[in-house]
């Protein structure tokens, strides 16, 4: 590989990162506008599925389903459920690592600009088929983000379209959308790398952004191979998961779960690389134990294939099966613990800036441990079978995708920020932003537990009235979230439009993507960097690239 | 839509330069086998599903039913695993800048792909069993339909590459399509080969 530096064409100006908003509205190839499509078309879906959970939370204030209708309630959570994983957490984790991991390899796009492209504008489409069901005979689906039979099958409008033939199409077309990135992702990072930039030179988020996207090409399948089955049974009267019928309905469960369970790494693996990314900065250190780290990611790709019964210790799954599955379950607690001690390391006598990304990291981090914690209490079979179906279950998955995940992902926005707008964003709003979700996520989450513990089952509209302290308590904690993402809306939309200029490396961090200007030039870098050092040099004093200018590590102070 | 910002000449000159700092067609074939071991999960999915339907029903062979015809399902496993070899021959002519011996050998394998649809079409129309004839009517449809589909799309992708070799300077950039079109060949026969075993070997 040469370094071929972009020639001008005489009279033309430099490549400059888009001025026109309306390059956000067009199909644009450049894996920089994709990214930052990705994350706004998700966070619209955020507020969304945001405004589901609000519904749900305002009928769970008092005891009696008086609020909304039952199957209203029903299309609620089934809808909050889908929006927030397919149209939020995928898409947003894609547009990030769209954005970032060319830059951060020393690529000037994405192998498959194109494809990046086509995948993208799946989105759109996926939300509108799934926002389009509340407009059918019949509303929603009501069967939960997982669809299990026989309660998917019911269709009770007997019409061809329902709401459950659209969530199966949408889940169906998000799955071609990720596969498409997959295949781009996996490509990219293994053939696009910089001169230089070794495996072991790669930063810890592409590593996990790796192991993440492996995931989806070996599990996506899976479930689609269940949905096109379902899809069937549905529409085209065949009994594969039909019990009346001769069918096994449990059989679907497997095929859910196989893909289902790994998705909850394809969200948290990123995550772990935006810790990776955010920590050494703030704490002005090298990662504690980078190869490690960087092992474990694939490590977690490996074995979040072999724990899926887990979700069905429940479903009539034999003794035998759920001994090895309990055990696999509690093995990925040992690269996942890794993770957290090498993170914990890196603070430990640093020098702390407590800027928004920071305290969102550790904010995030304080609820993965946690919910790491009830995650390896529902790993043990007799604990498992006790809440399940419980709102124990329930809050342990929303510390992880709302306290561990979408609180990484509003580090990492507000870390990349001023690289993707070239504007810094306001420190106070983004600590009342902070201060407002981790209160009302601690707030709105931890009562799900005792909850849990004391029986109350989840997916119902209406409760024992013994329940109703932690309830109350629940939805306060939901509207006080809600409303913590207005200082998030006010703060990015001000910042981008006004907010003060954002030097190239505003946080003094070393990566190749704080080597180039802010907003990043179309194509990325001038001249393709040749990396001669290993990431997070951190107090070593030495260069990341062989040619090119060096970082600004000293230069912009705060 | 925007495309003045896509091609400004700054852009288009360096898009030249990432196409030749970085293999194209490598990345391609790369990202192609990638998709295809994707793809091969969600056979594997069917595969398993079949499996496990077939060792736990208890009535697995609808009523009136006692097996498959294998005669000319062999036949026609004979006609689409041979013309793996017949594509392979078709691409060595492409490879030896014979373009006329590379279409015979392509149209050779597209009428043996479109040989086996035929033949596939017609035993279902014989069969006494419908896709809603419980689990083993579902899980057979399924499985040759599915598989039919690709055959289906493998010969719409020869379709492209006999059509596109009539195009002057076509194979200037490399040859990814057809190698391309001929690998997802080879996998739909292996597909093929596992299934055949499953639907109509083990009965």
């Amino acid at each position: 590989m040469t370094n071929i530096p972009v020639e001008m064409a005489p009279g033309a100006t430099p490549p400059h990162a888009p001025q026109n908003w309306r390059t956000y509205f067009s199909f644009s190839t450049d894996h920089k506008v994709i990214g930052i499509q990705y994350l706004v078309t998700s966070f619209v879906f955020f507020m969304v599925g945001g405004f589901f959970a609000m519904i749900i939370r305002g009928e769970l204030i008092t005891p009696e389903a008086d609020l909304v209708d039952r199957t209203v309630y029903n299309a609620m959570f089934t809808m909050h459920g889908t929006v927030m994983l397919f149209l939020w957490m995928f898409p947003s984790l894609v547009g990030l690592a769209n954005y970032l991991v060319p830059l951060m390899i020393g690529a000037r796009d994405m192998a498959f600009p194109r494809l990046n492209a086509v995948a993208f504008w799946m989105v759109p489409v996926v939300g509108i088929l799934l926002m389009a069901s509340f407009l059918v005979p019949g509303g929603p689906s009501q069967s939960g983000w997982w669809a299990y039979p026989p309660v998917s099958l019911q269709n009770p409008t007997g019409k061809l379209l329902n709401g459950q033939f659209l969530w199966l199409l949408a889940v169906a077309i998000s799955g071609v959308s990720s596969i498409m990135g997959a295949v781009n992702f996996v490509t990219t990072i293994v053939k696009m790398r910089a001169p230089g930039m070794t495996w072991f030179r790669m930063p810890a988020y592409v590593w996990t952004v790796l192991s993440a996207q492996i995931i989806q090409l070996y599990g996506l399948p899976a479930l689609t191979a269940g949905a096109v089955m379902l899809l069937m049974d549905l529409t085209f009267g065949t009994s594969f998961f039909d019990p009346a019928k001769g069918g096994q309905p449990v059989l679907f469960q497997h095929f859910f779960w196989f893909y289902s369970h790994p998705a909850v790494y394809v969200i948290i693996l990123p995550i772990f690389g935006v810790f990776s990314e955010i920590f050494p900065v703030f704490a002005r250190k090298p990662l504690f134990g980078y190869k490690v780290v960087a092992v474990s990611s694939i490590i977690i790709t490996v074995l979040s294939g072999m724990v899926w019964v887990h979700h069905m210790f429940a479903s009539g799954t034999p003794g035998w099966m759920r001994m090895i599955f309990m055990f696999t379950t509690m093995a990925i607690a040992v690269p996942t613990g890794i993770k957290v001690f090498a993170w914990v390391a890196t603070l430990w006598r640093g020098k702390l800036r407590l800027t928004t990304p920071m305290v969102f990291a550790l904010g995030a981090l304080v609820m993965f441990v946690f919910s790491g914690v009830t995650g390896i209490m529902l790993a043990a079979v007799p604990v498992d079978i006790h809440v399940n179906n419980t709102y124990f279950v329930v809050g342990h998955f929303h510390y992880v995708v709302f306290g561990a995940a979408t609180m990484g992902m509003f580090a990492a926005i507000y870390h990349w920020f001023p690289k993707m707008t070239g504007r810094m964003y306001n420190e106070g709003l983004g600590q009342v932003h902070f201060w407002l979700a981790f209160i009302g996520a601690n707030l709105n989450f931890f009562p799900m537990h005792p909850l849990g513990l004391m029986g109350m089952p989840r997916r119902v509209a209406s409760y024992d009235p013994e329940f109703i302290f932690w309830n109350v308590a629940a939805s306060l904690g939901a509207f006080l979230l809600g409303m913590s993402t207005l200082p998030f809306i006010v703060n990015l939309v001000g910042s981008w439009l006004q907010g003060k200029k954002a030097p190239d490396n505003p946080w003094r961090a070393i990566g190749l993507e704080w080597l180039v200007s802010s907003p990043p030039p179309v194509e990325n870098f001038e001249e393709i960097p040749v990396v001669i050092a290993e990431p997070y040099g951190y107090g070593r004093n030495e260069p990341l690239i062989a040619n090119g200018k060096a970082l600004e590590l000293e230069a912009a102070e705060g | 839509m925007d495309t003045q910002l896509n091609t400004s000449p700054v852009q288009e000159a360096s898009h030249h330069a990432v196409a030749h700092e970085h293999d194209a067609e490598g990345n391609s074939m790369f990202g192609f086998i990638v998709f295809l071991l994707s793809e091969s999960v969600i056979f594997l999915g069917f595969f398993g599903g079949y499996i496990i339907y077939k060792l736990t029903s208890t009535n697995w062979l609808p009523e009136g039913v006692s097996g498959l015809e294998t005669r000319e399902p062999l036949i026609n496993t004979i006609v689409l695993v041979s013309s793996s070899f017949v594509i392979y021959v078709a691409e060595r002519f492409l490879h030896d800048k014979k373009l006329w011996g590379f279409r015979l050998f392509l149209i050779t394998t597209m009428a043996m792909g479109i040989y086996f649809l035929l033949g596939q079409a017609k035993e279902w129309s014989e069969l006494p069993f419908g896709f809603t004839s419980g689990v083993f009517g579902g899980t057979f449809y399924l499985l040759t339909g599915f598989h039919g589909l690709h055959v289906m799309t493998g010969i719409l992708l020869m379709t492209i590459m006999l059509l596109r070799s009539f195009i002057p300077h076509n194979y200037d950039n490399g040859e990814f399509g057809i190698k391309a079109t001929s690998l997802f060949w080879h996998f739909v026969d292996v597909i093929w080969i596992i299934l055949f075993l499953l639907l109509y070997v083990w009965q």
